[in-house]
């Protein structure tokens, strides 16, 4: 009876439909543990975590005092723990494994060191462990001696902590002040010392001989700016012997005395004394120094605004050339063409275009934008700069055109739809009052269409954003030396590199020295781009069934 | 003047003039927009296809043949020459003659340059010559008195304002004293030279049949930079009396040792110990009937080039079996000539040559891409010697009787062939032909192996791995949505899944590559556990769940089983990762990737494995999608007469639903493949990115895509690898256009058939 009622059970088909269920319930666990992951190892990473301290008793070696943060754990095999030279007690199949970030890389080789449960000894969280993050050298954890001006101290023990907070805030003030001249001013003056230089170079081609009054206005300039440049480099050595006036004085959990000067210091901070309050403050402060901060380190410390800056540039500047070309195509194949096998194979096309992969638009890009385009421009107008090229290098301008090839389809198929969309008789209604076929598309059909436009244009951002692979040969740069914006002529540079953060992902996940350091940094950059894309996605989504509604009122 | 206008409107009358004019300006306005839009359109779809043809604009010239030109004619005094040779500007030649005589001339006029007096000895008379490798510059002459002089041709290049300016001369690496090379003073009537910075070698053959091999190291003081000894090595062999050597060729290396005699044997020695040279070889080279007319190396010195009277040529190198013993093998021949092979100069640079046969004819082949770019007439069959440009970018041709011509010859990508591209290819110290992609090396006279299977066997492979994860999941998770799900639950689902397509691959390659690489790597019985248990436990939850008590059964709408089987799949995946480390224990002594190792299969932690998961999941949304739409625009009287003639909602779908709907799913997957083919960042960072040819699921390959992601920025502009790295976009590209086509075709199909149903 039982085995009957199985049989009819697995005949009726309801076993399928549960594993069909099943396909949908794997998918949804697959997508949302994958949201789920980065989110959580993108947003913990700022997190002020405890700094533990324990004893270390490797068997064969002395023990020693351990200090830092618990990264991860693992659990692993009793055999292949024992491949590692650990035994575990008789019975127990499984042992642990921690990842403990010990810091302090410039003293000890390592900055990460894995653990064996078994050998850890009692652990302690003291208030006193500072946690020091530096510009060089990763993080730094000890506990603070003593603050010390120009090799003498100043305060000592519990004081110490306090005279730190002050000294620091006058360290980063200076900091910033150099990096404001070195940045800003003496950029200037190199921008136009190099003008000068092209302009030197476009006499000699235009023929013109020395000693002219050109060359003499020239030479004049020039002084002028080296003389400027005299001003700032004393400006900036005095700079420079202010911040190298305090040091602060650390114990390392093996009892080394380390000095650190303060120059080298970002921020020192006690996490495990911190209420948590102040740790979610801490941690909001953290979050707004990554989004608006420079990188440092080869990227894998410090913030990603210009990568941010280099993404939302190059979205912008693609934007502005997708739109009207989009909008155009559509409108032809849409309105003016005649509907027939031509235009239903350019409609195939363009589809498939979509579909193409994003390599082959990028190949194309460098082949024929960059290579092609950009070497004839540098012969036309920038012959002074040669064999150094303007535009015949990778540059923003040429990532944005590529990716408004790639995402042209995007905001055709798009507009298309919104276009067809559009019911007959507001067309015919239009035409009947006398308006003429240009004056219904401007006043009537265009507008209705707009929000189809915005899904298309925004659906294509949200691509663009995505993409890294054409972007690695027409402009992408892993360290980009400028923005592409700022305060020198003509202000937006369009043949500068600039940075990415698809890319940034990329470089500082697979390309860079110390992958363990960087990749919670990767997670929250990670976690940026999917919020940008999912943000986009959504509001497009929201758009196109808005959109939907109108269409399906006014058809009623 | 008032502007007359009709009672009682606002706007001016018909045929007033403000009136014409508007309507004038709106009719502009008007074709303005019509040509403008049509203009806008039309180039912007021709922008679009542009893509196609400047990828094959870019990739043609891989697939021309060489051309030769004419570049200057002029004559010269009849003469003995027998050696021509081009500077790197193919402006400066050099002839040398059996009389000793030397001239550098410009290679466009004849106009002599210098004659240079070499050292010559009064008394003995030349009786042979012999060029050591072209690269190299070095000449040698063999005197009857057995004594031999090296020398060699170079070229001073100064820029006196702002001109080039190039003053050949002649040196001697040996001394401007002869070497005595037979140490019994007997004639040298053929003569063998190579020479380096550290040692020349010239082997001789005397009038009384004895090879004599001289080998001069040359050994620098270590304090002082300019004075060196020179160490004298002397061997001799006895050749067979039936030996008659035609022909004598030594490697730049100055290690093995070929001849040619006139019965057609290719004799074969090895000389890295001049003490004691060791004969490796002798055998029959060409049929009989046939003579060995010239012997010459590829660049490189690997291969030999064995040209013969009925205008064959052939590539011979040796291989070492795994005894370690060499043998020669005739690698691949070219019959593309009719007259016996009188010249062979081979490139400086590249695998390719030149050959001139006797009626004049001169043929471009290359060796790697088994390619006869061009036969051309270059002389009337008069004798000739002619010279290669050391950038094969140019011919000198000069006859006995004084006829100069020199030719440009273009043939900038020799290297390449459909058969180099896609088939095995016999590369020169590989002992079998094979599928290689190396691009670069090291080395000048590197042979690129630029075969595009095994990143096209990559590509397919990835794609492969990623369809079988994802194509059951979207078209089940797809079937499952469209047709049993509640409408409620759908609104939530379907986009959550379809949100996923645009997450940026890169995002994903990452946590392909950094993050599930290690824990698949450590719990690989995990993994293939969930792969076995997620259906078994799903079936067992749908069965369980017909025995829970029907008051509770009801308390959930239908069309709600996914949401009761998330936890079921949560437990299946936290079980399995928790039973890994015991299955490993019990199933495979504690270490999967070593048990997997031990049976001899590889494994990388970068593998296919992770790739087939993570491309696999980012295809899923591609199929799922547009499955889902197929299904659900299935036209409902069809579900529902089906229904009402007591079909069950599952025989509904798979007789009637899925086969109207299965060109949709087709064209779905169809799509997904097209995504698999070409992604690049997930397969860049999750593989290991090495182009071996092999199914395994446990080790990586190479894929077209990110082949071109990791080499286009640094090949060269122009050169053969950038033209190259072209061709595998426009294959990317047209495969997927052909998916893509094939799809959208099939979507239209089905577009009209639901409408008219």
């Amino acid at each position: 009876m039982s085995n009957q009622s199985l049989s009819s059970w697995f005949k009726s088909g309801t076993p399928w439909v549960w594993l069909n269920a099943g396909a949908v319930s794997i998918s949804l666990v697959m997508v949302i543990g994958l949201l789920g992951l980065i989110a959580v190892r993108g947003l913990s990473h700022f997190w002020p975590a405890d700094i533990v301290v324990l004893n270390y008793n490797e068997p064969g070696v002395e023990t020693v005092q351990l200090l830092g943060e618990i990264i991860d754990k693992e659990t692993v095999s009793a055999l292949r723990l024992k491949s590692a030279g650990v035994i575990l007690p008789e019975g127990q199949s499984s042992g642990q494994r921690f990842l403990l970030k010990i810091g302090n890389r410039d003293y000890f080789g390592l900055d990460f060191r894995w653990i064996n449960g078994q050998w850890m000894g009692e652990e302690s969280r003291p208030e006193k462990v500072v946690a020091v993050e530096r510009r060089e050298w990763g993080h730094f954890y000890g506990y603070l001696g003593a603050v010390k001006e120009a090799g003498a101290i100043v305060a000592k023990d519990d004081a110490a902590w306090d005279e730190l907070q002050i000294r620091l805030a006058r360290a980063n003030s200076l900091v910033d002040q150099i990096k404001m001249i070195e940045k800003k001013d003496v950029g200037e003056i190199n921008h136009g010392i190099e003008s000068l230089r092209l302009e030197a170079r476009q006499l000699a081609l235009d023929g013109i001989k020395k000693g002219s009054l050109q060359h003499q206005e020239m030479a004049q300039s020039r002084r002028g700016w080296d003389e400027q440049y005299k001003v700032l480099q004393t400006q900036l050595e005095a700079l420079y012997i202010a911040l190298s006036r305090d040091q602060m004085l650390m114990t390392m959990s093996d009892g080394r005395e380390v000095e650190i000067p303060l120059s080298k210091v970002v921020h020192a901070y006690r996490p495990n004394a911190m209420s948590t309050l102040e740790k979610l403050a801490f941690y909001f402060h953290e979050v707004w120094k990554f989004v608006s901060g420079d990188p440092r380190e080869a990227n894998t410390e410090g913030g990603i605004f210009p990568a941010i800056f280099g993404t939302v540039m190059m979205v912008m500047i693609m934007a502005v050339l997708v739109t009207p070309f989009g909008v155009v195509a559509a409108v032809y194949l849409k309105e003016y063409a005649t509907q027939g096998p031509l235009t239903r194979l350019i409609r195939i096309a363009v589809n498939n275009l979509a579909g193409v992969p994003s390599i082959v638009y990028g190949v194309f890009g460098l082949g024929f934008f960059v290579y092609f385009l950009g070497g004839n421009i540098d012969e036309l107008f920038f012959q002074a700069s040669l064999p150094a090229p303007t535009f015949g290098t990778p540059g923003l301008l040429w990532a944005s055109l590529t990716l408004a090839i790639l995402t042209v389809p995007v905001v055709i198929v798009a507009t298309e739809e919104g276009l067809s969309r559009i019911p007959r008789n507001i067309r015919e209604g239009s035409l009947a009052l006398g308006a003429t076929k240009a004056e219904t598309l401007w006043r009537t059909v265009l507008p209705m269409a707009a929000p189809a436009m915005m899904t298309g244009l925004i659906l294509a951002v949200a691509r663009a954003a995505g993409e890294v692979a054409p972007l690695m040969m027409v402009g992408v740069v892993k360290l980009a030396p400028a923005l592409a914006v700022d305060t020198m002529a003509p202000y937006l540079h369009l043949d500068r590199q600039f940075m990415h953060l698809g890319f940034h992902i990329y470089d500082v996940g697979f390309q860079s020295p110390n992958v363990e350091a960087a990749r919670p940094l990767v997670y929250a950059t990670a976690l940026l781009l999917v919020i940008i894309i999912i943000v986009l996605n959504i509001t497009a989504i929201s758009i196109r069934n808005r959109l939907r509604e109108n269409s399906k009122a006014s058809e009623n | 003047m008032v502007e007359p206008s009709s009672i009682g409107s606002v706007l001016p009358a018909a045929n007033s003039p403000i009136a014409k004019r508007r309507r004038f300006w709106r009719e502009f306005k008007d074709r303005a927009a019509r040509y403008g839009v049509a203009l806008g359109g039309v180039s912007v779809i021709f922008a679009i296809v542009l893509i196609f043809f400047y990828l094959l604009y870019v990739v043609l010239p891989l697939f021309s043949g060489a051309e030769m030109k004419t570049e200057s004619e002029y004559m010269m005094p009849e003469n003995t020459t027998v050696h021509l040779a081009l500077n790197e500007y193919n402006d400066v030649a050099l002839s040398v003659d059996m009389g000793g005589q030397l001239q550098y001339f410009a290679a466009e006029s004849g106009q002599v340059i210098s004659r240079p007096e070499l050292p010559l000895p009064m008394g003995s008379d030349i009786v042979s010559f012999s060029h050591g490798d072209y690269t190299t510059g070095v000449l040698a002459y063999g005197f009857d008195d057995g004594r031999a002089l090296v020398f060699k041709r170079e070229y001073k290049i100064s820029y006196p304002n702002d001109t080039r300016y190039i003053t050949p001369f002649i040196s001697y690496p040996t001394g401007e004293a002869l070497v005595k090379v037979d140490a019994k003073g007997r004639s040298l009537t053929a003569l063998t030279v190579q020479s380096n910075e550290d040692q020349t070698t010239v082997v001789g053959l005397t009038d009384s049949n004895t090879l004599v091999i001289l080998n001069l190291v040359r050994e620098e003081d270590f304090m002082d930079e300019d004075a060196f000894t020179i160490e004298e090595k002397r061997t001799e062999i006895i050749l067979p009396g039936d030996e008659n050597i035609t022909h004598i060729q030594m490697d730049i290396d100055q290690r093995e040792l070929y001849l040619v005699d006139d019965l057609g044997f290719l004799i074969y020695y090895d000389i890295t110990n001049t003490a004691a040279p060791d004969l490796i070889q002798k055998i029959k080279a060409v049929p009989t009937g046939v003579n060995v007319t010239a012997l010459s190396f590829l660049t490189g010195g690997i291969s030999v080039l064995v040209g013969r009277s009925d205008g064959q040529i052939d590539q011979w190198f040796p291989l070492r079996d795994i005894h370690n013993n060499y043998t020669l093998h005739n690698v691949r021949y070219f019959k593309d000539q009719q007259s016996a092979i009188v010249k062979l100069a081979p490139e400086y640079a590249r695998k390719g040559f030149l050959a001139l046969d006797e009626s004049g004819q001169v043929g471009i082949y290359h060796t790697t891409a088994e390619r006869t770019l061009l036969i051309d007439t270059l002389t009337d069959g008069t004798p000739s010697v002619m010279g290669l440009a050391p950038r094969a970018n140019g011919v000198l041709a000069l006859s006995t009787s004084g006829q100069a011509k020199l030719l440009a010859i273009d043939n900038e990508h020799p290297e390449v062939s459909w058969h180099s591209l896609w088939q095995k290819v016999w590369y020169e110290s590989r002992d079998k032909p094979e599928y290689i992609w190396q691009s670069s090396s090291a080395s000048s006279d590197f042979e690129p192996k630029f075969s595009l299977s095994p990143l096209t066997f990559g590509t397919l492979k990835a794609a492969f791995y990623a369809m079988l994860v994802a194509v059951p999941l979207a078209i089940m998770g797809a079937i499952y949505t469209a047709y049993f799900m509640s409408p409620k639950m759908r609104t939530l689902v379907k986009p959550t899944i379809e949100i996923m397509e645009a997450l940026p691959t890169v995002i994903l390659g990452f946590l392909a590559g950094l993050w599930l690489a290690p824990i698949v790597e450590g719990n690989l019985p995990g993994v293939f556990s969930i792969l076995v248990m997620l259906p078994i436990m799903t079936i067992l939850t749908a069965y369980l769940w017909t025995k829970l008590p029907e008051s509770f059964r009801d308390s959930i709408p239908d069309g709600w089983e996914a949401a009761i089987l998330v936890p079921v799949v949560i437990l299946v995946g936290f079980v399995s990762m928790l039973m890994s480390p015991t299955l490993e224990v019990w199933l495979f002594n504690g270490d999967m990737p070593r048990w997997l190792d031990d049976m001899g299969i590889g494994f990388d932690q970068r593998n296919s494995l992770v790739v087939g998961l993570v491309m696999g999941f980012a295809v899923i949304p591609t199929i799922f999608s547009i499955t889902e739409d197929a299904i659900f625009g299935v036209p409902k009287h069809l579900t529902i007469g089906s229904l009402a003639l007591g079909a069950t909602p599952w025989q509904t779908l798979t007789r009637v639903v899925l086969l109207t709907a299965s060109p949709g799913i087709f064209s779905g997957v169809m799509i997904g493949l097209g995504r698999a083919v070409g992604e690049t960042m997930i397969v860049l960072m999750a593989t290991g990115n090495t182009p071996i040819m092999d199914f395994n699921i446990f080790e990586g390959f190479r894929a077209l895509s990110a082949n071109i992601a990791v080499e286009m920025p640094e090949a060269e502009v122009a050169s053969t690898h950038y033209r190259v790295l072209f061709l595998a976009a426009l294959v990317l590209f047209m495969a997927t256009f052909i998916f893509n086509t094939i799809a959208e075709v099939v979507r239209q199909r089905l577009r009209v058939k639901y409408s008219s149903l």
